[in-house]
């Protein structure tokens, strides 16, 4: 996981007008000395000749609660591939902070530097309990031999019982999280991402199949999470990217279209014109 | 995390990865294999009706090495989702390795009276290829059976978990391994003696190899192993590692992207099931008296499939289960109705696939449940799960494994 020396050669911007904010190069460590947590730039995948992203440009600054729609095949998940270290981007740069080059990592080193996904389906451990899933998900030493001797200490107890109560799951902990509601599976899933101590949540229609109610319950959660983490929450339903405020992004064709306030980019004249059809 | 609970000192946590009925279990299986067999074998004479023949004594302990190789690929097929149709061949090397010792020790008492083993002689051979080297002290044959099937296991199994093979195709690469394997054995100039392998030994350690004092020894190394690797196993998939070894087998991506590398998981169970069919393979070798390349064959490595399912995927006992039931069946059919003994066998894997799918601990588990169903009302469901994470992580559900296991 010797990310950080691989970067030495090829940082991005090394003499920016910011240079003056000097500071040693930690490698493997997430910088957020540029307010910016997520740098994707000329992003574009192909596949078989078809364009899923095409010079794709998008910066997320630490602490933002930024939001992502846009049509079918947009591009949108292909875009959290290559920010997971799935998909291989055949060109353009994607950093995490300043230093972290995602194009160069691995999934599980991607996962580890803290950037947490949440899959459109919830992918959840469906034979063991909703606690053994939040067990796997902490963040703790992952290699092999650890897991083999691992005891769950009462700092991990604690954390773990903290989670299933911001997550409402606290009475259902050792039930296996197969028997859960497909709601109640989205917020396992989501808990699953705090175990984490993410940096950066990439939350891919986190409230597909949720009743009103649950929906408002997991803006209200990301509200309070965002700041303390940044959020990237790729959403078909308004009125929840509306509960959220912030920033949104409208993504058409692999690139990106419009950006901006909820109410701004819904009086846009291309993005009306892509979402109703010419 | 270095808190108390970390400090506990292993052994005492290996006690405890098993309740206090499976340990009595073990005890009068360790008490029944370590001190009735030896009374009922040695000091019983042949006539007494409580006589224990040497027949008997090497059946069981060969099934008593097949259940060890039965126990194993539970560990990679039940819990880890990986169907090794190749595991004959780490059973067969370790076989091999310890067959070579076995030979060095027949000394000048081959046929033709040479330090060679006879059929090295029998090609013309003047000196040992140098891989048999030193074969003939003991504690190196025992290093080289735990090394050398360990070493093949982890460098395939590196290139084929890097690579990301999975499930059918993994199956089909491990079949045509033992099969290259089989091939590569059956030839003269492989050194190890083509295809009769290795034969007529005279002596283990000095000791006579058909004594029955060897043999009752033999035996009890072997119901050792067995309790050793039953153990072994019961701990690993009762620690985080087995929790973890099992969410890989139901989404492998999902642990990726929670920061695990399965390869490395996968690697370390995959290895070590191979060393533990090595042992049995050791183990089983002085005790049938013979080692060829047949052991290496497909249907063999098939067999030990169909021991875990018929016993029950993803249970560990399951496997000791199943390999008793199937071998039993076996020494009995091949006697009586030799020639429909593939038939017997290929319905009881059809049988235990369609109608029991979690073989024969689902099926008694199933019955159990059945009763107390009857007995009480049905939310006692829901309280049984909670019991179950008391008991500090039970295996995750082996029920649903065994679902798993087979679309895996």
């Amino acid at each position: 996981m010797n990310s950080g020396d691989l970067l030495l050669t090829d940082n991005p911007d090394w003499d920016s007008g910011t240079a003056e904010l000097g500071h040693m190069l930690k490698p493997g460590q997430l910088d957020l000395s540029h307010k910016v947590v997520l740098y994707l730039d000329g992003i574009t995948v192909s596949f078989d000749g078809f364009r899923a992203l095409n010079k794709l440009s998008l910066t997320i600054d630490a602490g933002e609660l930024r939001c992502i729609i846009g049509p079918n095949g947009a591009g949108k998940t292909t875009m959290m591939d290559v920010i997971t270290g799935k998909t291989r981007p055949d060109e353009g740069k994607a950093f995490f902070g300043q230093t972290l080059d995602l194009t160069r990592l691995s999934e599980p080193e991607i996962a580890h530097l803290g950037i947490g996904r949440k899959f459109q389906k919830p992918t959840i451990f469906e034979n063991h309990t909703v606690f053994e899933n939040l067990e796997l998900a902490m963040k703790t030493d992952k290699r092999v031999w650890r897991s083999l001797l691992a005891l769950l200490d009462s700092a991990a107890g604690d954390r773990i019982a903290e989670t299933l109560q911001t997550i409402r799951l606290t009475a259902h902990a050792d039930r296996l999280a197969g028997l859960l509601s497909h709601g109640q599976k989205q917020w396992l899933e989501i808990g699953m991402l705090l175990m984490q101590e993410p940096r950066l949540l990439l939350l891919d229609e986190p409230v597909a199949g949720m009743t009103d109610e649950e929906t408002e319950r997991t803006g209200e959660l990301f509200l309070t999470l965002a700041g303390k983490h940044s959020l990237v929450v790729v959403e078909h339903d308004m009125a929840f990217v509306k509960q959220l405020g912030g920033k949104v992004t409208v993504l058409h064709e692999g690139s990106v279209l419009a950006e901006g306030a909820l109410e701004d980019v819904q009086a846009d004249a291309r993005v009306i014109e892509v979402y109703l059809g010419r | 995390m270095t808190s108390s609970p970390a400090r506990t000192p292993f052994i005492v946590r290996l006690g405890r990865s098993l309740d206090a009925r499976s340990w009595l279990l073990i005890g009068l299986f360790a008490a029944f294999a370590l001190v009735a067999v030896p009374v009922m074998h040695l000091l019983l004479p042949p006539g007494n009706p409580l006589h224990l023949s040497t027949y008997f004594i090497t059946l069981t302990g060969k099934i008593l090495c097949y259940a060890i190789v039965a126990v194993a690929m539970d560990l990679i097929w039940g819990y880890g989702g990986i169907l090794s149709l190749g595991h004959g061949l780490f059973f067969a090397l370790g076989g091999y390795t310890f067959g070579m010792y076995l030979m060095r020790e027949i000394g000048r008492d081959g046929s033709y009276q040479s330090d060679l083993p006879d059929f090295m002689v029998f090609l013309d051979w003047k000196e040992l290829p140098w891989f048999w080297t030193g074969s003939d002290h003991f504690l190196w044959a025992v290093l080289l059976v735990l090394i050398v099937p360990a070493l093949i296991a982890f460098v395939f199994g590196y290139f084929a978990f890097r690579s990301r093979i999975k499930g059918v195709y993994f199956s089909i690469i491990t079949q045509a391994l033992t099969y290259a394997a089989m091939l590569l054995f059956f030839r003269n100039e492989t050194g190890f003696g083509g295809n009769n392998g290795f034969t007529d030994f005279k002596r283990i350690l000095g000791y006579s190899i058909t004594a029955p004092e060897t043999r009752v020894v033999l035996f009890a190394l072997s119901a050792l192993a067995l309790i050793g690797t039953l153990v072994l196993a019961r701990f690993l998939v009762t620690s985080k590692f087995g929790r973890i070894l099992t969410a890989i087998r139901d989404a492998e991506s999902r642990v990726m992207f929670i920061g695990y590398n399965p390869l490395w998981y996968k690697l370390f169970v995959w290895t070590l099931s191979a060393m533990l069919c090595a042992i049995a393979g050791a183990l089983y070798v002085p005790q049938v008296g013979i080692i060829n390349p047949s052991e290496m064959a497909v249907a063999n490595s098939i067999e030990i499939a169909i021991w875990v399912a018929v016993g029950g995927r993803g249970t560990l006992i399951g496997a000791v289960i199943g390999a008793f039931i199937v071998n039993l069946a076996k020494s009995w059919f091949t006697v009586s109705f030799p020639e429909y003994w593939l038939f017997f066998l290929g319905t009881l894997f059809i049988v235990s696939t369609l109608w029991l799918p979690q073989g024969v601990v689902g099926l008694y588990r199933r019955l159990r449940a059945g009763r107390s169903n009857r007995q009480e009302s049905a939310n006692d469901a829901e309280k049984g799960a909670g019991k179950a994470r008391e008991n500090c992580g039970a295996p995750a559900s082996a029920p649903l494994a065994a679902a798993k296991g087979a679309s895996a």
